[in-house]
């Protein structure tokens, strides 16, 4: 362990605990407002650490991670409203009905964004660079006009989920609780993609991202590993999606837009591609400026630019390069 | 011939116009270092291209180790036992010698899938590459960053991570460019200690290296072998001489 990589596990540790932290403050001032606020930024920053493993992680720059998010989003407010009803989402042959387990609503989501991830990553990793990066987009937009064109489901409207779903014994409608969930969540997937990043799947994978041509010579074929990476990437940006449609009590097609990819695209990004917790800082960056710089000017989005450009032609290493320093490479 | 390393049969490949290979036959016996030589522009790596699986040639016959290998993937060429170095030093820039190494070892003992056991301290990974690095006297520099390495070091990363894929046929393209009169005497002795392990197709422009390694030579022009044979057979043709080697001799003297 050189002190570069501890320097950057203090600075995650700290960006963690200041997320559990602040939640918490906020109960005890009685500011239920920002109760919510950090559990966007923990969703947010889970669909970020998706995305990241397929762009910092494989060199995957999908400009489409909306669409697994909108997804996830959709299963949790298809499921609550089937739920709701007590009606069935498939009658026959099998009977699919509603849920409101949010254990069942999140293997769904996960399922759902695997088999779409699975069919968009294998069409479109036989391209690379921009055309990559275009027909990520053109799928991701092919599942938006698709949910616009659902009336069923609310269409442009979206869908509101009246009851958010819980855990056996947990009362996920309290806002401190549900945002405990999804702390224990990105926490949870970060752990995970920290051991998969240091295993031989994620040696094999960042080679896929420096030298395909190499990895392949060296007798592993880079397509399947790209593959199961932008899988595992929609996974959990999907997951993320449920998680933000309960926390709204709403999904709608927005959910599925170009616009909110380019903003899972800024979280990487700002936070510093490729880093562990740099999803974390950069949507805590991005809502932070969304809140409070929006609450003073609808042009905030002026000083996101600004700050992005700064991140971009200055730090590349983002917040978490910033404040840690460069990433180890060994 | 089935026991053959490598053997190409009718082989075409044209760009365009471009003929780039013209109706190569070529083989490779067990034990042999087999040099391929020929002038810029003779189509030396549309040819190598070929052999490893990135190009799919117009027509003919690519066999390996006894396998119909035309239509296989570079991946599964390799998983058969081709070792190949790139001309221009092909490696994986952001980890350290030692872990490139370890991800050629990895990549033959179990390929990719492995999702949990953290990689830097697999200490089979480690102790096998580590042996490698050693063969090719990279030990004291495992630590450090590949692109902190020198030239000539990278060429023999590129041979060490051949290597740990234990390959019965090395593809080594132009392994000596650019090494020095020191460092490709060095690689000269190293290769040829290698001949009992793999047999070799050895594209190189030196020719001291050629003559001193080479069991036989094949000479591509303009996409053709124009001869094979013994070095001293290749010495004395005629034909070689006009289209190659008395040109290469002739010019030797300003050439690095």
């Amino acid at each position: 362990m050189g002190p570069e990589l501890s320097r950057e596990n203090l600075v995650n540790a700290v960006l963690a605990l200041a997320l559990l932290a602040a939640p918490l403050i906020a109960v005890a001032l009685d500011e239920p407002f920002y109760v919510t606020l950090a559990s966007r930024v923990a969703i947010l920053a889970l669909a970020g650490v998706g995305l990241n493993l397929a762009l910092g992680t494989g060199g995957m720059v999908s400009f489409g991670h909306a669409a697994f998010f909108g997804l996830g989003g959709y299963v949790a407010g298809v499921a609550a409203l089937h739920g709701f009803e007590g009606s069935h989402f498939i009658a026959w042959p099998l009977e699919i009905g509603g849920s409101e387990h949010m254990l069942v609503i999140w293997a769904v989501a996960l399922v759902v964004t695997a088999v779409v991830a699975l069919g968009i990553g294998a069409v479109s990793l036989r391209t690379s660079g921009v055309y990559f990066i275009m027909i990520t987009l053109a799928f991701a937009q092919m599942i938006y006009y698709f949910a616009i064109s659902l009336p069923t489901y609310g269409g442009e409207d979206g869908l509101s989920i009246y009851l958010r779903s819980g855990l056996p014994g947990i009362e996920a409608e309290d806002p401190l609780t549900f945002f405990l969930v999804c702390y224990a969540l990105l926490l949870g997937v970060i752990y995970l993609l920290h051991r998969l990043v240091d295993s031989r799947f994620g040696a094999a994978l960042q080679c896929a991202r420096m030298n395909p041509e190499r990895l392949a010579t060296l007798g592993i074929a880079p397509f399947p590993v790209k593959l199961t990476a932008f899988t595992l990437s929609a996974m959990i940006t999907g997951l993320a999606g449920a998680l933000f449609a309960e926390l709204n009590g709403f999904v709608s097609p927005a959910m599925l837009s170009w616009q909110l990819s380019g903003e899972i695209i800024i979280f990487v990004i700002l936070g510093g591609v490729g880093r562990l917790f740099g999803p974390l800082a950069g949507a805590a960056l991005f809502i932070l400026l969304e809140s409070f710089i929006g609450g003073l000017t609808d042009r905030w989005q002026l000083v996101l630019g600004l700050v992005l450009l700064s991140v971009v032609l200055f730090a590349r290493g983002g917040v978490i390069g910033l404040l840690a320093g460069k990433a180890r490479h060994d | 011939m089935t026991d053959a390393l490598l053997d190409l049969k009718g082989l075409h490949k044209a760009f365009g116009a471009l003929k780039a290979t013209d109706g190569v036959d070529l083989t490779v016996r067990p034990g042999e270092i087999h040099a391929l030589i020929g002038p810029n522009g003779a189509g030396k790596s549309t040819l190598i291209s070929q052999i490893a699986g990135g190009l799919t040639p117009d027509a003919g016959e690519v066999t390996l180790l006894g396998e119909a290998v035309t239509g296989w993937s570079v991946a599964r060429r390799a998983r058969l036992g081709l070792g190949r170095t790139f001309q221009v030093s092909s490696l994986a820039w952001e980890f350290s010698v030692l872990r490139n190494v370890m991800l050629a070892v990895q990549a033959r003992a179990s390929g990719a899938f492995g999702f949990w056991r953290p990689v830097r301290r697999d200490e089979s990974l480690r102790a096998e590459a580590l042996g490698v690095l050693d063969r090719v006297r990279l030990t004291l520099r495992a630590d450090d960053p590949v692109s902190a390495l020198s030239h000539g070091e990278r060429r023999l990363l590129e041979v060490a991570m051949a290597l740990a894929l234990r390959p019965r046929l090395l593809l080594l393209d132009e392994p000596m460019a650019g090494l020095g009169p020191e460092g490709t005497k060095e690689l000269t002795a190293f290769l040829a200690s290698l001949k009992t392990e793999a047999g070799m197709l050895l594209v190189e422009h030196d020719m001291d290296a050629v003559f001193a390694l080479a069991d036989r030579i094949s000479v591509l022009v303009y996409g053709r072998i124009i001869a094979t044979g013994t070095v001293a057979e290749i010495r004395a043709s005629a034909a070689v001489r006009e289209a190659y080697l008395g040109d290469h001799l002739h010019r030797k003297a300003g050439v690095p």
